[in-house]
């Protein structure tokens, strides 16, 4: 007699939890029942990833670029269970070195982005690039995995942290990497992951006050709502490429300078 | 031990020494009756027929009439600014580009009297300010971005730089020339064109500066200045064929033109203002930190976005802090603009002074405690003398409200840790200052106060080197040094 | 100084409860307002009144190994009638020579209201043990000064001895008798705005009536950052004991345009308490004929010519 599977049971990622939609929706997506998260799950959310930001802006670039790195180890455990949630084996490849690759950036950010300025005066002045705050991702629908892996990435490795809509039709890749993410160094809260419909969950991202950028690379084509929305509190509405690229972690940066006087 | 002190002793009678007025001879500035809009490098009328007056803030004397821009005038403007971007001004080599910006540059340095009298005669700014600070660093803001034009592949590693094409820019009135600057600088020397609209009640720099253009023997539509008011941005702003938008302004203004321009794909800077924190620290050097605070409020009268408005002190030296600074108080010299001794000022406009006047009644009417030096201020014009309020609550308005005039708030704290949560809990972040001699506690308050720019032991310092721009609902975008580039490009790659 | 304040105005204690808090000095931000204050633009009868105060505020100085008899008489002449042709112009405040030369100086100035000041001490290094420099200040008052500018001994100050410096100026101050002591920091030796504080507040905390920049015989002498620095220590003093300490920079001070900086500078920090020959002075030896120059210029509108001035 055959062994009935035990199946798995897909619920959001919040603040380093699997929580239930606190709604009690789910929706159908890729044959299984994929919680559909509500305002408040949003709302959670968001305030995971505050909760979240001072001490992972706050931690050395050293150690968040090993943190991200660790991730990608996680993932490459984890290949073959990533493998059947997206396009197979070269997409998890592609993924995992893209972690990487954005994990060598935390340290070497400033110098690439930030510098002494020779200001006309007595007065040392240097700019040194710093995370945002609390950033909205819409993940693109396909690819599942590398989609998603790109955009979360460069938000992540200067410090910011991210609330992220995932793939509306292929949820499971999402679902898949935030048990490599719960398992790997990244602190609770870091990375939040909400399924359900993006229609719902995008304009609530983009009208929160406590929400600094909101990333609409993955939204496609019509945006005009969120970015009507997101003026209320100056939000930064970033669209970007989907090639790796210091400029896509840039995009997520505030310029901080600061003078001081030169004299005895 | 001391001797008996001589404190006693009878002292001759001392000098009553009041310096006899110093004013800058106003007859190097002829000013015209009547000045059209600049529109593919002419003197236009407007289309609209409509003019308004321009006027001294200081005594309402009448300086000239001012076109105001209407839609139809808005649309001739970018399509002479499309023209240019799309002839001439692409077909120049980038470093014949900046040859242009460097003549403007010498231009501005060779016409700086000028200039420093029609800004603060049309601004009401001390001719001190306009002279040592406004004018020079205009200029030196276009000879900074001249240096890139044929260089900007450099300051992007592993990218194309392109120009975008034409940008609709919009300039508040508190630094006319120097605003002017910080936009059509960069803006051209990234290879765009520019429609740029001064603030309503600051026209005659910008309009001057269309004459240094033709000096400079600019190609014309480069350069297109159109005068008006708050209809005429508006207009502007929503141009179908902009590229780029940059607006320095007010927090309300700056969301509409987000709104405005949500969907359309067009490029946005916003250099927005607000509440800027000015931290005392009880082992900083004190007198020179009591010029920082005066520096920080009252220069240009407090019409400076990142005006140190909000002094934060530190308890254990409060008192003599504040004992010093109202003491300084009583040295600023409040009066005609265009005389060399003068501190402070004329308030811009009757509607500014309106806003000063209402916001200081609501801080009284919170319990502060208001401070006003003795002084007497001129009867014609808008005045308002410098002001403090002690025991400002953070949740007072004026704790929180942006004044935009001589006027401070004071509250106290007691730990670096309440120094920072207090200078953060704002939705704003352009600027904050701080002052202790202890150099790990300045780095370690740099890296935890959210602005976009922190003075420590300074405030109020601008370079065309050092990147400008706020945090949060300060706006997005930064302007000045190699980071003032980018909001003027689009990358191939 | 938040603890000071507690204490009554009137009540003698230690040093240290005294003082103002020694606090320290951004040279940046000093220099700045220094800068500031000199382009105040001074124009018509406020020009007059400052140059007249000028004079008489100077100290006209002539401390040079070849000093004579001769040399002291002449400028002693000058310093009464500073412009023989013009009887309105003032007599200068006191006349600075060495110790050899006071007795000279107290006799053509007898009766005249001009006081004789006298470096002593060792000027200008101060290098001496303390028994001489003690003898050099009575023989000085012995002979008839009216007043004693003695300098700090940096050597002491530099390598940290305060307790050295302080005894030192607390025994020339008893020394001085009734002579008033103007204490020489030597700010050109001293390295920082910081360093200048702290002399500034040991110097009053022991004694001194004034505080002088320089002996004019190291460069930099007096410079309006300087001035500005020591003139907020007074400012200090004056509002934790109710002391008024004068001051006076010396040295390098050349021109009318400077010396009327020098007094915006004191017109702005300390106000118009100050605006006295009792409280500020110019160490000077070549100020006075430019300020009586600016002065007929100011008169008759023509700019005028050395050759119309005594040189002395």
């Amino acid at each position: 007699m055959s062994r009935i599977a035990v199946r798995k049971t897909y619920k959001l990622y919040i603040g380093g939890k699997f929580p239930r939609s606190e709604s009690g929706r789910t929706y159908e997506a890729e044959g299984q029942n994929v919680a559909r998260a509500s305002r408040k799950d949003a709302r959670d959310a968001v305030q995971a990833a505050r909760g979240a930001f001072p001490k992972w802006a706050g931690a050395t670039p050293y150690n968040r670029g090993q943190v991200l790195y660790r991730l990608a180890e996680m993932m490459e455990t984890r290949a073959a269970d990533l493998s059947r949630s997206c396009s197979g084996r070269r997409e998890v490849e592609r993924a995992i070195d893209r972690v990487v690759w954005y994990a060598g950036w935390a340290d070497k950010l400033p110098q690439v982005l930030g510098g002494s300025n020779p200001v006309a005066g007595p007065y040392f002045n240097f700019t040194a690039p710093e995370p945002t705050g609390v950033v909205a991702v819409l993940a693109p629908e396909l690819p599942p995995l590398e989609g998603l892996v790109s955009r979360i990435a460069p938000v992540i490795v200067s410090g910011n942290t991210a609330v992220v809509v995932t793939s509306e039709t292929r949820p499971l890749a999402a679902l898949e990497l935030a048990e490599a993410i719960a398992t790997s160094d990244l602190p609770d809260g870091v990375v939040n992951l909400l399924t359900g419909y993006r229609s719902e969950l995008g304009p609530i991202l983009a009208a929160h006050m406590d929400v600094n950028a909101i990333d609409v690379t993955g939204a496609g084509g019509e945006t005009t709502e969120l970015e009507i929305l997101a003026a209320d509190n100056v939000k930064r509405v970033i669209r970007a490429g989907s090639e790796q690229s210091p400029w896509e972690i840039s995009a997520f940066l505030e310029s901080k300078t600061v003078w001081h006087p030169v004299g005895v | 031990m001391a001797a008996k002190s001589p404190a006693t002793r009878a002292v001759p009678s001392p000098l009553e020494w009041e310096y006899a007025p110093a004013p800058e001879a106003r007859d190097i500035l002829a000013l015209e009756d009547r000045y059209g809009l600049y529109i593919g490098g002419e003197q236009v009328a407007p289309r609209s027929r409509k003019w308004f007056p321009t006027i001294s803030p200081a005594t309402e004397e009448h300086l000239a009439e001012v076109a105001l821009a209407g839609p139809r005038d808005v649309d001739l403007a970018v399509q002479a600014a499309r023209g240019a971007f799309e002839g001439e001004w692409s077909a120049l080599r980038p470093a014949e580009r900046a040859k242009y910006l460097f003549r403007i540059a010498r231009l501005i340095q060779e016409r700086s009297r000028e200039l420093a009298v029609a800004e603060s005669l049309n601004g009401g700014k001390p001719i001190k300010e306009s002279r040592d600070v406004d004018i020079p660093l205009a200029a030196a803001h276009f000879f900074y971005y001249a240096g890139w034009a044929d260089k900007l592949e450099y300051a992007f590693p592993n990218r194309k730089p392109r120009p975008l094409g034409v940008a609709g820019q919009i300039i508040p009135w508190n630094f006319p020339l120097l605003m002017l600057s910080w936009k059509i600088a960069p803006a051209l020397a990234c290879g765009n064109t520019v429609v740029l609209k001064p603030a309503e009640t600051t026209p005659l720099t910008a309009l001057i500066f269309t004459d240094i253009c033709r000096q400079a023997g600019l190609p014309a539509g480069v350069v297109n200045i159109i005068t008006g008011d708050g209809s005429t941005g508006a207009h502007l702003v929503k141009h179908p064929d902009l590229d780029k938008v940059a607006f320095t302004g007010s927090t309300g203004v700056g969301k509409a033109i987000r709104r405005e321009l949500a969907g359309t794909g067009v490029k946005l800077t916003l250099e927005l203002g607000r509440k800027a924190a000015n931290i005392i620290f009880d082992d900083c050097a004190l007198d020179q930190a009591v010029e920082g605070v005066v520096h920080g409020i009252y220069f240009n009268q407090g019409h400076v976005c990142c005006a140190g408005s909000r002094l934060l002190v530190q308890e254990s030296i409060y008192e003599p802090l504040v004992a010093k600074l109202k003491r300084r108080l009583r040295t600023i010299r409040v009066g005609d603009p265009l005389d060399k001794n003068t501190d402070l000022g004329a308030i811009n406009s009757r509607m500014q002074l309106d806003r000063i006047r209402e916001l200081v009644a609501s801080g009284e009417g919170d319990g502060a405690e208001m401070y006003q030096p003795p002084c007497r201020l001129p009867e014609r014009g808008y005045w308002f003398a410098p002001t403090v309020f002690t025991n400002v609550a953070q949740s007072s308005r004026i704790a929180q409200e942006e004044i935009f005039g001589p006027v401070l708030s004071v509250l106290t704290f007691r730990t670096p840790e309440e120094a920072v949560e207090k200078a953060n809990n704002t939705p704003y972040g352009l600027s904050a200052g701080v002052w202790t001699e202890k150099g790990s506690r300045i780095l370690w308050m740099a890296e935890r106060l959210r602005a976009g720019v922190v003075w420590a032991n300074t405030f109020n310092r601008f370079d065309p080197t050092s990147p400008f721009g706020g945090y949060k609902e300060s706006g997005f975008g930064r302007e000045g040094g190699l980071h003032g580039l980018e909001p003027y490009l689009r990358f191939d790659r | 100084m938040a603890q000071a304040q507690l204490l009554p105005r009137d009540l003698e204690l230690p040093l240290d409860l005294r003082l103002p808090r020694v606090g320290s000095v951004d040279a940046v931000a000093l220099e700045a307002r220094a800068g500031e204050l000199a382009k105040r633009s001074i124009k018509k009868g406020s020009k007059l009144a400052a140059l007249d105060l000028a004079i008489r505020m100077m100290d006209l100085t002539t401390l040079e190994g070849a000093d004579t008899p001769g040399k002291v008489s002449a400028l002693c002449a000058k310093a009464m009638h500073p412009d023989p042709a013009d009887p309105t112009i003032p007599s200068v405040a006191a006349v600075c020579v060495y110790p050899n030369l006071v007795a000279v100086a107290k006799s053509r100035l007898a009766g005249s209201g001009v006081r004789v000041a006298s470096v002593a001490t060792a000027f200008p290094s101060g290098q001496s043990p303390i028994d001489v420099k003690l003898a050099d200040v009575r023989e000085a008052v012995a002979l008839g000064a009216d007043e004693i500018d003695m300098v700090i001994d940096r050597g002491a100050f530099l390598s940290g001895r305060y307790a050295k410096l302080i005894d030192e100026i607390v025994r020339v101050k008893e020394a001085c008798g009734s002579a008033h002591l103007k204490v020489i920091l030597e700010t050109g030796e001293l390295g920082t705005y910081d360093n200048v504080r702290r002399a500034s507040l040991l110097a009053i905390a022991a004694g001194a009536n004034f505080i002088k920049t320089s002996t004019g015989k190291v460069t930099p002498a007096a410079t309006l950052p300087v001035t500005l620095c020591m003139l907020e220590v007074i400012r200090d003093v004056h509002d934790e004991t109710g002391r008024m300490i004068g001051m006076k920079p010396a040295g390098g001070i050349r021109t009318a345009k400077q010396a009327i900086q020098y007094l915006c500078v004191l017109n702005e920090t300390l106000g118009t308490a100050w605006m006295t020959p009792e409280l500020f002075r110019f160490g000077a030896s070549s100020l006075l004929n430019d300020v009586l120059m600016q002065i007929r210029k100011q008169r008759t509108g023509s700019y005028q010519s050395g050759d119309y001035f005594t040189i002395d």
